[in-house]
């Protein structure tokens, strides 16, 4: 073990000791440290350069049913007194809740895997530099139409995770992170304006990055094929998402079955555990083991060991995302799932969350679709997590007689995310992990499209 | 007493000295550097909130850290610590400079101190920090009891109550040195209804650079609450919302977030520095009807948009984006204010100490008109009268805008008649305001709950608008 994780491991049970002389009955400590470079070149030049260290504290303290949460990146020891104080003052001022407390002794992780997110690696400034320039110059170069540029980033981070509490646990972790995305500008001759798009590529390990070249002339492609795009006809149509923008309706549905959003009767699959929500085919997991994996991490915000988890099985919603809060008040265990964001009590967050891939190519799928749309971007907030009513603003191509025929734009997808799920008709078998959701393409047999 | 601004923020509030600042801004100042500063911040935030008729948590959050930036033609070096010491503020000084390759040493002559104008915007006689949780707790109890006794199908009710008080410091090696405390605080209350067939939910909430007492006034804290249940209880028997194009009148208020997602952003300086902006090379064009002035305004008292200085040290002040339909400016930061010639409008905002500056809005909304609000309903035959958001994003490029109605309705033969759920509108910012073809003398200004994204970074905002009617704009609804 480092020295600078072994100075933490101290730190995190040093203040776990400073709330237990304090008389509070549990507490639990998280540090956070890490570093990271970012460069951001435009049109070649570099336009930013950042370069960071940092860390933070979090503390939470219970005194019988009653707690208080509170965080630092002041780790001086007249700072950490006063915190220790402020936190134990609040938590005696707020109502006591029942199911308030750590997860029990046993629940703790005990052994903690190398689950491979770590690479020493740290690339030079000037490589960062140069990666990001040869992603946008390769975006630049595709085409004559591709005339201007938000820039290009090339990012890379590191970072060690501690977790103390009163059992006496503590569990460690490092991991890394480095990206680099490119979002060039093109632009139509004849005047029908401009167009963005972005690519990237993000990775555990440097040297599993995808190659800048590879990532700009994806980016390039794609904002090229927006050129032109106009609005069509308000219509009813099938709906066939990219894996890309696939990716968001798992992160509603992660949302939805969040013990958080289910014990506050917040969720639109309220009652629907053991039920089928989806067709046979759609077999959704979550895998906090996956090695490598984005989402992946050996034990979660409370030290409960992460592991896979079925989220739907076969079209039935066979599982809930939870911690031990939200666990208690639902009368389940916690999956491993508590996110922490510091001096925050825990909240639920999928680890990596993905639809297993069906047995079509992505253009089978298309080719299924004699008219329809073909969604490659989403923007706008109108998804209600209560009804699951969806209407969002899109972008994407317009699909005839199985091709895809012209870029589309200006128009608005609507329906109902729980009917959405039991209308997954076709799942591609195009399924790439680039984050910690993932899907393949995915067919909905009928959504409403606004436009015209 | 009131606690008064800027010139009280000392360097000793970051137990630094002068000469320590000085010698981190020399050390960055090295020859192609045109301009550098230190961004000091130290924040203090709380959060306590109620669910399930109790209040469970609270929580704190302290941190400080410096950002030290230089600049050099358009090319920008930044780092920051969360360690204000002498040493890593060197370190961060070396790494800001690393973006001209300057030789250490080779540095220019300091600058003597001028002194900075100062507004105070937000004077307040209790600090936010101040507040004891009990109160708080007492507070948030009330809204629940509120929100409960309008109607036996309010299930759930939460709310929250967060406050932050940030003090800030700016350096520069343009010799200014100015500070500001910045309180900002929010109440938020969700409420769940249920019916037996249906579940609804109706979120309503307010706030400001304002004292705890700003919620007891005017009955503020218990009117979130009825506004809250009273949505949840309105979307139970809402309908399917139409889909296709067709006139729809915005009420004013919050739906101001029109202006901000379809006209502000396409207008700040970044973008349009980088011509990837829609709005690029249109000042001087018509972007809007007649009937359109649009202003972003950091001057405002107690708004949550309200700054006394940016965090470049900049002065805030009203800045006219259109007037009367004509696109007139952009807003903007030091560095592309100038790199484009154009004059500093205060709008240089950053989330932290840990986010870069960016040109940002403040409080953007549109003047009042002359129609009567009645006389706007009694226009339209057949449409939507939208009245809040639940909130909106845009592609800068094509221009490309939506927004989400969390409450709205049909109009039909003048009249508002049945409420409707699930309405997206989506537009074009260049296009849009140009079918706004009456503008009530209702302005309205929204009661303090926006945050607005960019680049990752989030920062407070505020909108305003009047009643307004816009001829076309696409609903995306599910009914046919």
């Amino acid at each position: 073990m480092d020295a600078s994780r072994e100075n933490l491991n101290v730190l995190a049970a040093d203040v776990v000791a400073r709330v237990n002389a304090r008389g509070a009955t549990e507490a639990d400590v998280l540090v956070a440290e890490g570093d990271s470079v970012a460069v951001q070149v435009r049109l070649s030049a570099v336009d930013r350069l950042s370069k960071a260290r940092e860390k933070r504290l979090g503390l939470r303290v219970f005194f019988g049913k009653r707690s208080a949460s509170a965080s630092t990146s002041d780790f001086s020891n007249a700072s950490l007194e006063r915190l220790v104080d402020d936190t134990c003052a609040f938590a005696k001022e707020v109502a006591e809740d029942e199911t308030s407390g750590l997860p029990g002794e046993a629940a703790m992780v005990t052994d903690v895997p190398d689950l491979d997110l770590y690479d020493p690696t740290t690339p030079t400034v000037e490589e960062e530099i140069e990666w990001a320039q040869r992603a946008e110059r390769a975006a630049m170069g595709v085409d004559p139409r591709m005339t201007n540029s938000e820039g290009a980033e090339c990012a890379s981070s590191r970072g060690t995770v501690v977790l103390a509490n009163t059992h006496g646990f503590v569990g460690a972790y490092r991991s890394s992170r480095f990206s680099l995305v490119v979002t060039p500008v093109a632009e139509d001759t004849n005047g029908q304006g401009m167009q963005q798009d972005s690519w990237y590529t993000v990775s555990r390990k440097w040297h599993t990055l995808e190659t800048p070249e590879a990532v700009g002339t994806r980016a390039a492609e794609r904002a090229l094929r927006r050129l032109g795009a106009r609005k069509v006809e308000t219509q009813r149509v099938p709906v066939v998402f990219d894996p890309h923008i696939a990716e968001s309706l798992l992160g509603h549905l992660s949302s939805a079955v969040s013990g958080y959003a289910l014990y506050k009767g917040a969720s639109f699959l309220q009652g629907c555990l053991g039920r089928s929500i989806a067709p046979a085919h759609v077999n959704i997991e979550d895998n906090g083991r996956m090695p490598g994996g984005l989402g992946s991490r050996p034990f979660d915000g409370e030290g409960v060991p992460t592991r896979k988890t079925m989220i739907v099985e076969r079209g039935v919603l066979s599982s809930y995302l939870l911690d031990t809060y939200s666990g208690k008040k639902l009368g389940m265990a916690s999956t491993g799932n508590a996110s922490r964001s510091l001096g925050d009590n825990p909240s639920v967050s999928p680890t990596n969350l993905f639809l297993h891939p069906g047995g079509v190519s992505s253009e089978d799928v298309i080719r299924s679709v004699k008219q329809g749309l073909y969604v490659t971007e989403l923007i706008g907030f109108g998804v209600n997590m209560v009804t699951g009513d969806y209407s969002r603003g899109a972008s994407g191509f317009w699909i005839h007689d199985g091709e895809l025929a012209y870029p589309v734009q200006e128009i608005t997808i609507a329906g109902n995310l729980k009917q959405m799920f039991q209308d997954m008709e076709l799942i591609g078998n195009d399924l790439e992990f680039r984050g910690s959701l993932a899907s393949p393409t995915v067919k909905i047999r009928e959504m409403m499209v606004g436009g015209r | 007493m009131k606690i008064m601004s800027q010139d009280i923020v000392k360097l000793e509030h970051f137990s630094l000295q002068d000469i320590e600042v000085e010698q981190a801004l020399a050390r960055v100042h090295v020859r192609d550097v045109d301009y550098a500063d230190i961004y000091f911040e130290s924040t203090i935030a709380e959060s306590v909130s109620m669910e399930e008729g109790i209040v469970k948590r609270a929580v704190k959050s302290i941190s400080q850290g410096a950002g030290v930036r230089a600049t050099a033609g358009d090319k920008t070096g930044f780092a920051y610590s969360d360690e204000l010491s002498k040493r890593d503020l060197n370190i961060a000084a070396d790494n800001a400079r690393h973006i001209v390759h300057s030789p250490k040493g080779d540095t220019r002559l300091p600058v003597t101190h001028r002194p900075a104008r100062t507004q105070n915007l937000y004077p307040l006689d209790q600090p936010l920090t101040d507040i004891a949780v009990r109160e708080r707790v007492e507070l948030l109890n009330l809204i629940d009891r509120e929100a409960r006794r309008q109607d036996p199908r309010i299930t759930k009710v939460m709310a929250s109550l967060t406050t932050e008080q940030k003090t800030i410091l700016v350096a520069t090696t343009e010799g200014l040195r100015v500070g500001d405390r910045q309180p900002l605080s929010r109440l938020q209350v969700t409420c769940i209804a249920e019916d037996g067939h249906h579940r609804q939910v109706g979120t309503f909430g307010g706030g400001g650079r304002v004292e705890f007492a700003f919620y007891h006034e005017r009955d503020r804290a218990r009117s979130y609450a009825r506004e809250a249940a009273r949505q949840a209880i309105l979307n139970l028997s809402a309908i399917d919302a139409p889909a296709g194009i067709m006139p729809v009148v915005l009420a004013g208020g919050w739906p101001g977030i029109l202006l901000h997602e379809a006209i502000g952003h396409g207008l700040e300086a970044d973008f349009n520095r980088r011509k990837t902006s829609a709005f690029s090379n249109l000042v001087g064009q018509r972007v809007a009807s007649d009937a359109c002035t649009i202003v972003d305004d950091g001057t405002l008292p107690f708004r949550r948009g309200s700054l006394n200085i940016d965090d470049e040290g900049t002065p805030t002040t009203r800045t006219v984006l259109i007037e009367k339909g004509i696109l007139r400016g952009y807003i903007t930061d030091r560095l592309n204010a100038r790199l484009m010639g154009l004059p500093l409008t205060g709008n240089g905002r950053r989330e932290d100490f840990r986010s870069i500056v960016l040109p940002r809005m403040t409080n953007t909304f549109m003047l009042a008109g002359t129609s009567e609000p009645d006389e706007i309903f009694r226009s339209v035959k057949k449409g939507l009268y939208a009245v809040s958001f639940g909130g909106g994003q845009v592609d800068i490029t094509n221009g490309k805008f939506v927004f989400s109605a969390s409450e709205a309705y049909l109009i039909e033969d003048g009249r508002v008649t049945k409420p409707v759920k699930g309405a997206t509108l989506i537009g074009n910012g260049p296009d849009v305001l140009k079918n706004v073809s009456m503008v009530g003398h209702d302005l309205q200004l929204d009661s303090g709950i926006g945050t607005c994204g960019k680049e990752g970074q989030s920062v407070p905002v505020g909108v305003g608008l009047p009643t307004i009617r816009i001829d076309a704009i696409t609903v995306g609804g599910t009914a046919a």
